[in-house]
């Protein structure tokens, strides 16, 4: 017994400082990236402004005036100007942050918990199951995404919940196929084998090995598809299908903004910026937990 | 040391004279593609009629060139992959049958060991963990296991404070093998597969592991299945050997035997290509010029004659059949067989 304890050789790994979790070594690397950071922030401080929308906003997103129409940006009283029927454009702005956040999130969310449970299932099943299921989804692929949301959404009806619907079902098919090629690829690594070896149950192998391997790539690929669901909220927005006015929603607003363009274009511009700004920052801080939850040899 | 951590060993059924693992005809041939339109092109014949007996407290060495069916077979006698036929005896008893051993208990006395020490560790989890996770399966507490994890670890060399909390990819490629030897080690099995798993490390680590192996070996009453392309590390460690080619067995004996006297032109070859330090003692045989044939389909008769300097004509019609030459040495080869109308053959 001694010699083998002697044999207690590789000073190779001295120096390396022992990182006990792996989630705290993400969370350092993520705060080194200050791309993903300040992002991070932005979302943070949209999300805050839509949330508290009616304590930071002081003006009423419904009260049209007939004499304010189309002011421009920094007028008196209305620092980002007013829209087509003379409503101020920051509370607009932030009440409206409210539905398409929500827009944005929800449908990600709970595709991402469905995609997730078939598409694991369907990759640890592997063989004829898997074919089965994902040939299924394939169907899905067969169409382009926005016209298929906009030909569920147009078949169940105008309406937030209907759009969130025809949204979740398009991110089904997509976050299923990452699910399963990730658990496809995870399964065949040795330590599933290995797991398989100890005569553990599949569940139980899923449970401790598969998911804690998988729902990293998948969630980072459902934060990259954010902002997707929301340019596409604002697509069924904007063909009438979604939000329905005057409810405020960044979709629908550059809608009813787009006939002021010749007029007041930077008013006009806002909505789509804020889409712009906060698919951005999504993506890219997808893009950043991305690498820094990549395990390095 | 204590020993009291560990599981209790399962028991000696068959005395010391049962070898541990008795195979007959394994076989498996994996289909090739489109069931669809239920075509059948073919199959691989990856492992075809292999027998082997392992006696116990011995070790095994399985050598040949990369798919020849090595890894093919330690899963297939893991029951990673369901065999197509083939009869396993695990220390007497019948496995997979009624009133044989069950799937899961052949797996407690029966663990593998992988050639990437890598991949064979999940990254998300401490090794402690990693190598508890089996006896939790087995129903050991996850605080004993824990414990029994790190008792472990001491084992194979690993000072389980300094190491136990790490994960994988802060271990070197030495170290991390021993975390994969000590969590075979915890189900304290009888027989380890080693699937060239030192083949990956480098000579002086593979040393190392080596000897720790062999010291396990003597302490545990561990039985080996080693297999390897490398001729000089089965020959350290193994007490017979076997040879195969895609996806049959050559050769067959003691270590000692098979690497002074081969008897078939394949082991000839595969011995005469290992590089001599000695310069006096140079490399005489042409090595082996070209690949195996196609697996899918195999020719009939010989499956070596393609590449054998000794190929006759007989060789086209007649499978050779194992022919015994010595003490617990057989060969399958026409030559071996005096009656098998081989020109060559004695």
């Amino acid at each position: 017994m001694s010699n083998i304890l002697t044999q207690t050789a590789a000073p190779a790994d001295s120096a390396k400082p022992q990182s006990r979790n792996y989630w705290i070594g993400v969370l350092r690397r993520i705060g080194r990236e200050k791309v993903t950071v300040v992002c991070g922030l932005i979302l943070l401080a949209i999300l805050l402004l839509a949330v508290l929308a009616p304590w930071v906003v002081g003006a009423d997103p419904y009260k049209t005036s007939m004499i304010r129409r189309l002011l421009p940006i920094g007028s008196s009283g209305y620092l980002l100007g007013t829209d087509e029927l003379g409503r101020d454009m920051i509370a607009r702005l932030a009440y409206g942050g409210r539905m398409s956040l929500l827009i944005g999130v929800m449908p990600v969310l709970i595709a991402f918990v469905i995609g997730s449970t078939v598409g694991i299932f369907a990759g640890y099943a592997g063989g004829r199951i898997n074919m089965a299921i994902m040939r299924l989804l394939d169907v899905f692929y067969a169409f382009p995404s926005v016209l298929l949301a906009v030909a569920i959404a147009g078949a169940l009806g105008q309406g937030v919940s209907n759009s969130i619907l025809a949204l979740t079902l398009i991110f089904i098919p997509q976050l299923t196929r990452i699910a399963e090629s990730v658990t496809t690829q995870v399964r065949s690594l040795d330590y599933v084998e290995a797991a398989r070896m100890s005569g553990a149950s599949s569940l139980t192998i899923i449970r401790v090995h598969i998911l804690g391997n998988v729902l990293g790539p998948i969630f980072v690929y459902a934060t990259g598809l954010v902002s997707v669901s929301m340019i596409l909220a604002s697509g069924l927005s904007f063909l009438g299908l979604g939000v329905k006015p005057p409810e405020p929603e960044w979709g629908l607003m550059l809608n009813t903004l787009r006939s002021a363009i010749y007029v007041n274009p930077w008013v006009a511009a806002l909505p789509g910026a804020m889409i712009f700004i906060t698919s951005m920052c999504f993506n890219l801080m997808a893009d950043g937990i991305r690498s820094a939850m990549e395990v390095t040899e | 040391m204590s020993t009291d951590l560990l599981l209790p060993t399962a028991e000696d059924r068959g005395g010391p004279a049962q070898p541990i693992l008795l195979v007959k005809g394994l076989r498996k041939y994996f289909p090739l593609g489109s069931s669809l339109f239920g075509r059948n092109r073919g199959a691989v014949h990856a492992v075809d009629g292999v027998d082997i007996t392992v006696p116990k407290r011995t070790t095994l060495g399985i050598v040949g060139e990369s798919g020849c069916g090595k890894s093919t077979t330690a899963r297939l006698l893991t029951r990673l992959i369901e065999p197509d036929d083939g009869e396993v005896i695990f220390d007497g008893e019948a496995v997979g049958t009624h009133g044989g051993i069950s799937i899961k208990e052949l797996r407690r006395n029966l663990q593998l060991v992988f050639q990437d020490s890598f991949a064979s560790l999940n990254p998300r989890m401490t090794i402690e963990r990693a190598i508890a996770f089996g006896p939790q399966v087995h129903g050991l507490p996850a605080k004993e296991a824990v414990e029994r994890s790190r008792d472990l670890l001491g084992r194979v060399g690993l000072e389980p404070n300094r190491f136990g909390g790490r994960y994988p990819h802060e271990l070197s490629g030495g170290q991390r093998q021993r975390v994969n030897i000590a969590r075979a080690l915890a189900f304290n099995p009888r027989l380890i597969i080693l699937d060239e798993s030192v083949s990956a490390l480098d000579k002086s680590v593979q040393a190392q592991v080596l000897n720790l192996l062999m010291d396990l070996k003597d302490e545990l009453k561990l039985t080996y299945l080693f297999i390897s392309h490398d001729l000089n590390v089965v020959q350290y460690i193994s007490d017979h050997v076997m040879v195969m080619y895609l996806g049959q067995v050559v050769e067959v004996g003691p270590v000692e035997e098979v690497y002074r006297h081969p008897r078939h032109p394949y082991t000839q070859a595969l011995l005469s290509a290992v590089p001599s330090l000695d310069p006096h003692h140079r490399t005489e045989r042409t090595p082996l010029t070209g690949d195996p044939p196609n697996p899918i389909n195999p020719p009939p008769g010989c499956r070596f004659r393609d590449r054998c300097p000794k190929a006759h004509a007989v060789c086209a019609s007649i499978a050779p059949p194992s022919v015994v030459v010595g003490t617990d040495h057989s060969v399958a080869c026409l030559m071996a067989d005096p009656a098998s109308g081989h020109p060559d053959a004695i």
